[in-house]
């Protein structure tokens, strides 16, 4: 073992710790089945360090407060699992056209509607992309393993920050609530990033003016007497309609991710080279495929895994040309094919096996083979 | 090498706590790879429940237990759901207080009085799963003792390491004698 | 006389309202009782919902917050929590802070968290034309009540009041000097202070209530004899306040404050107390 301070924690006490580790030092949230460990960590941990926890009344006046902190100078965070994050969509969207940093957790279950409050499920891929109303930009991290739940939660705090808009981190339940080891980074050991502040004395004039592809940079409550508001405004805040001010508003605001896409691209490649079965899958999902990829392997097959960490936006351009080359591109996922829908977009749909599972258990390796196995005869 | 092992049992047994405490000791003092995981059903307290540990030398994929080597089980109910999850040829600990199962070429069973032990010993029920990982970690040998008596220190409250270190002895007594038998 | 400048965005007037709207009332009301408080620009954040009345903060010269329908309160309670040296002001509809916030109006009140509530409490639905609201008079017209309205209606400082804030005071926008008071007061109290403001909307309420009001003067009017002091009211029978609004500081006390609370936790934890 490489020296240093080891853990082992279940995969959402390792989120909070990573949370902690970025500097978050608010968090709002509401109790939901499987995500209740990261609230309960922080309720414990951030007033300790002078750091504000609060309880709110439900998940939409949680991510509002979160917003409402982040506008005033904190890193702040919110977590929560499907029907919350239901709830939340109206206001990631607000998060997402003010251009405030803040980091959504969700920590999926089985669904729709209530589903299976303990159980694992992928349910909610689609919805990180898509669930709020209008375009927008999306930032969605899956972690699979414990570790991954804290470096990647440090990690989205860092690109919130950078480029100014919600990140969403997708765990599941088997992520969220097994314990696994993994070294604790030291301070320092693990970059963080701080926002960019305006370089000006007195008032910001202009808060939602990018420099060039880096993001808008706004100043903290109370420095600078500006307004926000999740009405279509132009670079100085303000509420407009002119068509070419919102044409180009609506736009800069998702065209800044993609403009520094190399910042926000996360991908795991095994035996992706010369993969005739590429597997491509995430988060827990993505170990049963692992140890499918593994025993395949051992059997002369040439299978390789895709896995995408950073799934949103999807790394399409890594991805493509692995795609083209494998013969069947295998997606296990806890859901009835919403990664398929993506792939299906840059594979034709003859070479995808779908491996799908909703009933609550785990994707298991051996019912993936099953699948496969019964795809092929 | 690549162990699973289940503790099963009802709801407030303890049954987590004692897969945490074996979790622990295997990955933080003894350095190997672990996973522990559980299930949750919407009880707190009552039902079959159950909570798993992985112990390997390699990486560990798949984070679930899928063929069980050792199961310990408290309850009846427990006992009976689970034990179609053991592999052939593996190991199952029972309350033999409460716990019946037959005997099977497809298992070896040992049947350890533990409750009315740990009753004689403590006069209550409470420690009952550290007494489970004290017979588990007896009989397998997969963890060394110094590392589950760390791991079971560093999960007690404090005012109970005492308690729960001859819990700990107590079930590694159980499972000698059983061994023996 | 009040130099209004200081305290205005200039540029970004003139305000959205229609004529006789009293937003425009309240609104000055709310920036002479700002002043008089002598703080800070920097320090204060102006937090608005959605609605006719959560434009205010766009005109204003402070740190402004326009946030969703509803979901005033809830922004405000993360910016005040997080940054407690913040004057944390939100002003908010009665659709918008009764309707669809109304989960997060009683958990303010019941956190009693510094925070100031001004609700412009004209009973309906403006911005989207007039549909009826928690607080439309039982049997007026509104769009979304073409036969009458048959719902009942919130009374806003009871049901503060009921909730746990500690200051509330209900005012109308005819009764101006009374109404600088009461948000002033408002403002300067320690706690979750409401201010029910009673006023009218002529274009999307008023012309609907074809025999009730012929213009927005009539609104005005309506509010001057409808109004009964605290001090009056206590006279009254029930029958004789029926379609009254009774109006003065209902509630003042002391309550531990949240943010306050939260604070002394910390400091607790720091001294190794806990």
């Amino acid at each position: 073992m490489k020296e240093g301070k080891y853990t082992f924690v279940q995969g959402n006490i390792a989120c909070a710790e990573g949370a902690l580790y970025a500097g978050c030092s608010f968090f709002g949230g509401y109790p939901i089945t499987p995500s209740t460990e990261i609230a309960e960590f922080m309720s414990e941990k951030l007033p300790l360090r002078g750091g504000k926890f609060i309880q709110m009344e439900d998940e939409i006046a949680s991510i509002g407060s979160i917003i409402g902190a982040a506008l005033s100078g904190a890193k702040s965070m919110t977590s929560t699992s499907g029907p919350g994050f239901s709830l939340m969509q109206e206001l990631i969207g607000y998060a997402c056209i003010a251009e405030v940093p803040c980091v959504i957790v969700n920590v999926m279950r089985g669904g729709p509607s209530t589903g299976l409050p303990t159980s694992p499920a992928q349910s909610d891929l689609l919805q990180a992309k898509w669930g709020t109303h209008g375009d927008h930009p999306t930032i969605a991290l899956v972690p699979n393993s414990v570790e991954e739940m804290f470096t990647e939660t440090v990690r989205a705090f860092n690109l919130a920050e950078y480029f100014r808009t919600p990140v969403i981190i997708l765990g599941d339940e088997i992520i969220g609530h097994m314990r696994e080891k993994f070294r604790l980074p030291e301070p320092g050991e693990l970059e963080v990033i701080d926002r960019k502040l305006p370089d000006v004395d007195g008032l910001c004039r202009l808060p939602y003016r990018a420099d060039g592809k880096h993001p808008a940079c706004l100043p903290n409550f109370g420095a600078s007497r500006f307004h926000v508001t999740g009405l279509n405004h132009d670079e100085s805040g303000f509420p407009t309609m002119d068509p070419s001010i919102v044409q180009e508003s609506n736009s800069r605001i998702i065209d800044k991710i993609y403009h520094q896409r190399e910042l926000i691209d996360k991908v795991e490649t095994k035996y992706c080279e010369d993969a005739e079965m590429l597997f491509l899958a995430v988060g827990s999902a993505a170990r049963a495929a692992e140890e499918v990829v593994e025993e395949y392997r051992r059997k002369g097959i040439k299978a390789g895994l895709f896995r995408p960490v950073t799934l949103w936006p999807f790394p399409k351009k890594q991805f493509i040309p692995y795609a083209e080359k494998a013969k069947k591109i295998i997606v296990p996922e806890m859901n009835l094919g919403q990664l398929r829908t993506v792939v299906e977009r840059f594979a034709r749909s003859e070479k995808v096996i779908p491996v799908n599972l909703v009933n609550g258990e785990p994707l298991d390796p051996e019912f993936i083979m099953s699948t496969i196995e019964k795809c092929s005869k | 090498m690549k162990y699973e092992i289940r503790f099963s049992g009802s709801g407030g047994q303890g049954v987590i706590t004692a897969s945490v405490i074996l979790g622990t000791a295997a990955a933080l003092h003894d350095g190997k790879n672990v996973i522990q995981s559980q299930a949750y059903g919407p009880e707190a307290r009552g039902g079959a429940t159950k909570a798993d540990v992985i112990i390997a030398d390699e990486k560990i994929l798949y984070p679930k237990a899928q063929h069980i080597d050792y199961l310990v089980s408290l309850t009846q109910k427990a006992a009976n759901k689970f034990i179609k999850t053991l592999k052939k040829g593996g190991i199952v600990i029972i309350d033999g207080d409460f716990v019946e199962l037959p005997d099977s070429p497809d298992y070896k069973i040992y049947r350890l009085p533990i409750t009315s032990n740990t009753i004689a010993k403590f006069n209550r029920t409470t420690t009952l799963n550290v007494v489970a990982v004290g017979a588990f970690a007896e009989m397998a040998g997969l963890v060394s003792m110094d590392a589950v008596k760390k791991a079971v220190i560093e999960n007690s409250p404090a005012g109970f390491e005492e308690m729960n270190i001859a819990s700990f002895e107590l079930g590694r007594d159980l499972a000698r004698a059983a061994k023996k038998g | 006389m009040f130099d209004y400048s200081t305290y205005l965005r200039s540029a970004k007037l003139p305000h959205i309202w229609c004529p006789g709207c009293g937003h425009g009332i309240i609104f000055k009301s709310l920036l002479r009782a700002m002043a008089k408080t002598g703080w800070n620009k920097d320090e204060i954040v102006l937090v608005s919902g959605i609605g006719c009345a959560s434009r205010l903060p766009g005109y204003v010269d402070c740190n402004t917050l326009h946030t969703a329908h509803g979901r005033a309160l809830a922004f405000a309670t993360g910016v005040k929590l997080s940054q407690p040296k913040f004057h944390v002001i939100v002003v908010s509809g009665d659709g918008d802070s009764l309707a669809i916030g109304g989960n997060h109006f009683i958990h303010a009140c019941r956190r009693n968290i510094d925070i100031t509530l001004v609700v412009f409490n004209n009973g309906i639905y403006g911005m989207t034309g007039g549909q009826y609201s928690p607080t439309t008079p039982y049997g007026d017209k509104a769009a979304t009540a073409p036969y009458g309205n048959v719902e009942p209606q919130f009374d806003v400082v009871e049901l503060a009041k009921g909730c746990g804030a500690t200051f509330v005071a209900r005012g109308t926008s005819f009764h101006v000097p009374q109404l600088d008071d009461y948000i002033y007061k408002a403002l300067m109290h320690k706690g979750f202070s409401v201010v029910d403001v009673v006023e009218a909307c002529y274009t999307t309420h008023g012309r609907k209530q074809k025999t009730k009001y012929k213009n927005n003067l009539d609104m005005m009017k309506w509010q001057r004899d409808n109004a009964v002091p605290l001090s009056k009211a206590q006279t009254m029978s029930a029958e004789e306040l029926k379609g009254k609004f009774v109006t003065g500081i209902h509630h003042e006390t002391e309550r531990r404050e949240f943010v306050e609370n939260y604070q002394a936790l910390i400091d607790s934890l720091k001294g190794g107390k806990k």
